[in-house]
């Protein structure tokens, strides 16, 4: 099986959905001409034309406007933010519009839109530039948010996210882009709603999603090693719909559970998750539900201080080990 | 003024009560209606509740100790009083040496009627001996368990209480609960005899030992429960004059029916005894004569309006009578279910006294045990109690014919000085009529 990078992963899935259905049009700033900010959409230019891979003006209320109403008609647009961090500049347009459509509508609009791009902090970029935003896009009724962590869930859940009828937002993280890993050539979907278990374990589980699966499998790994820790990794994959049933079939096995996320902590994922875990398995607790998130302070540009803001693997051995205690 | 709270009197046999454990500890703030600490009595384990508000302000017992009714326990007031034990009652565990001296108590509850299995004395469980178990915890400190641990303990039958806990701040977590189930100790009471740490072999398959002594000799104080039934044994059999009566009675159309019912209730989940018949056929019974329904009051005899009637469920330290009351105008459905949810309450030794006096009768049961026949100790003031055998298969005469079927034998203890023999071959011929044809049972 071909190696290629997350990058790669994302645009294939674009390519294949562009050619599939000719409803799918891709826009964005500087996602043609200049093949995206992060050369996700990179050749799609020249191979699809200007009609279906188009430049935007720096407005994102505007574009993000124009994308919602065009899948109120019938288009399916993939919408490129550059970063994840301006979604509040449409705030109107993504969660008032596009959320609440087929509701208000009585069920004869819906609104078939995905909107892509990166998210996260740890490139160095700034408080304004590093938001988290799965929590808000989540807590509203009516979207999915699907945050893939490796190359091979990026091609197959953005594949999902372009064929689904409602809203879906894609967060990609930036750092992430660059990492490779095995995805076939050949069709295949993975369905949104569906966490995955990425590492088998017996004595805690580390809930968790985006970059934050691979620090926690470097973890992992030297968990088992040096302090005879085994640790199961589940993958929520999806954040909305959340797939609480892996969630908690993983709980029931190992008792003890650690969840790490990029999110601040307060009203996170990860405080959503923690309700459900203790009151779906409560008797199956040996011990308090642990998190693990960024610390709660706006993203801090010095570099060296940003990582240790992060859950990183050492920051992860470390909850771990308080988690089994 | 500070509130001194006292050993109260839980249950109409109790004299003396002991500490299980403190819930509060001295510092807290208690309002009206707050659980103080758990007391065993001598029928069951009860909470203390507190009738004032403020704040405990001293504990004078220590948890562990046996107390006489009026003893100082605590005193609860506001903070910074200075309290002391009220002198004159003091609070050592030498009180409850002194019982009182009481008349016969007037009470219709009773541990005790039926000579029932008497089980082999536990040695009491505190002195916790394997590596698992724990240092008694400090009056009124709060067990740390995981849920986990709570729900494995719960299953195990382990008391948390005497487990230590190797998880933050001492909790105890799953390996904790699992090494104590490992290790035999903390088992919660004196429930399974393997687990107390009796000195017998359990069973190992094939390596129980031929020789050496039965069991270590030893002296095991007597229980609370264990002192009041041979108190009321001892009345019993000292102070009334017995009469015995028995009767052998034809238990194939009972089992027939019961069998029957069950089939039908099976979606109900119900599963009816042969004693849930037994009660309900001696309710009828004392109705149809009531003279057995009855108590001796020396001057006077009083006859019951209504068949209470107790029966007698054996614990591992004693038995006690939960009472199903106004079984006469109950179905056998009712006093199935009714019996059933009182003998776990019993098992579980969480009866409440309105649960366990009041009977006017009693039934003790060894049929399940298989013992065809035997007498039982009546429960006064009660003036009779049934002892019901096995249902016992053997050659019967029908109709001239020798054929096989079903029998069950069912003596009546008597207080000679309420009714006769007559009277008690009355009562037991229509029980035989109602347990020989059972529909009578059910209209």
């Amino acid at each position: 099986m071909p190696q290629i990078t997350y990058r790669e992963a994302i645009r294939h899935a674009l390519a294949d959905e562009l050619t599939r259905d000719e409803n799918v049009v891709v826009l964005g700033e500087e996602v043609a001409n200049f093949h995206g900010a992060y050369k996700v959409t990179e050749g799609l230019l020249e191979k699809f034309g200007p009609k279906r891979i188009v430049d935007t003006p720096i407005s994102e209320a505007g574009f993000i406007g124009m994308g919602v109403g065009a899948s109120m008609l019938g288009i399916r647009p993939v919408m490129e933010l550059m970063f994840w961090s301006f979604y509040s500049v449409a705030f109107d347009q993504i969660l008032n519009n596009a959320a609440n459509v087929r509701y208000m509508s009585g069920g004869q609009i819906c609104c078939p839109i995905v909107i892509r791009g990166p998210a996260n902090g740890g490139t160095n970029v700034g408080a304004t530039h590093s938001h988290t935003p799965e929590n808000v896009l989540a807590n509203h009724p009516g979207v999915k948010v699907v945050v893939p962590s490796t190359a091979y869930d990026a091609k197959g859940l953005l594949k999902s996210a372009i064929r689904d009828n409602d809203p879906v937002f894609f967060l990609e993280n930036t750092i992430l882009y660059g990492e490779k890993g095995e995805v076939p050539d050949e069709e295949y979907l993975i369905p949104l709603g569906k966490a995955d278990v990425k590492r088998e374990g017996t004595d805690l589980t580390i809930v968790t999603y985006g970059r934050s699966v691979i620090h926690s499998l470097k973890a992992a790994e030297v968990l088992e090693k040096e302090h005879d820790i085994s640790v199961e990794i589940v993958d929520l994959r999806t954040i909305r719909p959340l797939d609480i049933d892996t969630v908690l079939a993983s709980v029931k096995k190992t008792n003890r559970v650690l969840i790490v996320e990029e999110q601040k902590p307060f009203a996170s994922v990860g405080s959503q998750l923690s309700h459900m875990i203790q009151r779906e398995a409560f008797d199956h607790l040996d011990g308090p539900i642990h998190r693990l998130a960024t610390v709660d302070a706006p993203a801090i540009y010095s570099p060296p201080v940003e990582v240790e803001q992060l859950p990183n693997p050492n920051r992860i051995i470390k909850a771990a080990i308080e988690a089994v205690a | 003024m500070a509130q001194i709270i006292e050993m109260p009197k839980l249950s109409d046999t109790m004299t003396v009560g002991t500490l299980v454990k403190w819930l509060k500890k001295e510092g807290d703030v208690i309002t009206a209606g707050t659980m103080l600490a758990e007391v065993e009595t001598d029928k069951a384990t009860m909470e203390l509740e507190c009738f004032y508000d403020g704040t405990l302000l001293k504990i004078f017992a220590p948890a562990g100790t046996q107390l006489a009714i009026g003893a100082p326990l605590c005193a609860v007031g506001k903070p910074g009083e200075n309290v002391e034990a009220p002198a004159g009652k003091p609070a050592s565990p030498a009180a409850a040496k002194e019982e009182p001296k009481k008349d016969a108590p007037k009470s219709e509850s009773a541990p005790a009627p039926a000579k029932a299995p008497e089980s082999v004395p536990q040695p009491e469980t505190k002195p916790a001996a394997a590596a698992h178990s724990a240092p008694a915890r400090a009056d009124g400190e709060r067990v740390k368990i995981s849920p986990l641990a709570k729900k494995l303990a719960a299953e195990k039958g382990i008391d948390p209480s005497r487990v230590t806990g190797s998880g933050p701040g001492g909790r105890i977590v799953r390996a904790d609960v699992l090494a104590a189930e490992k290790s035999g100790s903390a088992k919660a009471g004196s429930a399974k005899p393997a687990a107390t740490g009796a000195p017998s072999t359990p069973f190992t398959g094939g390596a129980v030992s031929r020789t050496g002594p039965i069991q270590e000799e030893r002296a095991v104080p007597v229980s609370n429960m264990r002192a009041v039934i041979a108190k009321r044994m001892v009345e019993s059999t000292t102070t009334i004059p017995y009469i015995y009566v028995d009767i052998e009675i034809d238990a194939e159309p009972l089992l027939a029916v019961r069998q029957q019912l069950n089939t039908g209730l099976e979606k109900e989940g119900v599963k009816l005894s042969v004693n849930d018949f037994v009660l309900k056929a001696c309710a009828e019974a004392l109705r149809r004569v009531p003279a057995v329904n009855s108590s001796w009051e020396g001057n006077q005899i009083r006859y019951f309006g209504a068949a209470h009637v107790a029966f007698a469920v054996a614990l591992d330290d004693g038995l006690i009578t939960p009472v199903v009351k106004d079984a006469h105008q109950k179905s056998v459905f009712q006093i199935s279910i009714e019996a059933k949810a009182l003998g776990k309450k019993a098992k579980d030794k969480k009866l409440a006294p309105a649960e366990y006096t009041g009977g006017t009768f009693c039934v003790s049961n060894l049929g399940m045990m298989g013992i065809p026949k035997f007498t039982a100790i009546i429960n006064p003031p009660n003036s009779a109690i049934l002892a019901v055998g096995a249902a016992v298969a053997k050659p019967v005469i029908k109709n001239g014919q020798i054929v096989s079927g079903q029998t069950m034998t069912v003596t009546l203890s008597g207080d000679h000085r309420v009714f006769d023999g007559a009277v008690g071959a009355q009562f037991l011929n229509a029980l035989k009529t109602l347990i020989e044809s059972p529909a009578l049972l059910l209209v």
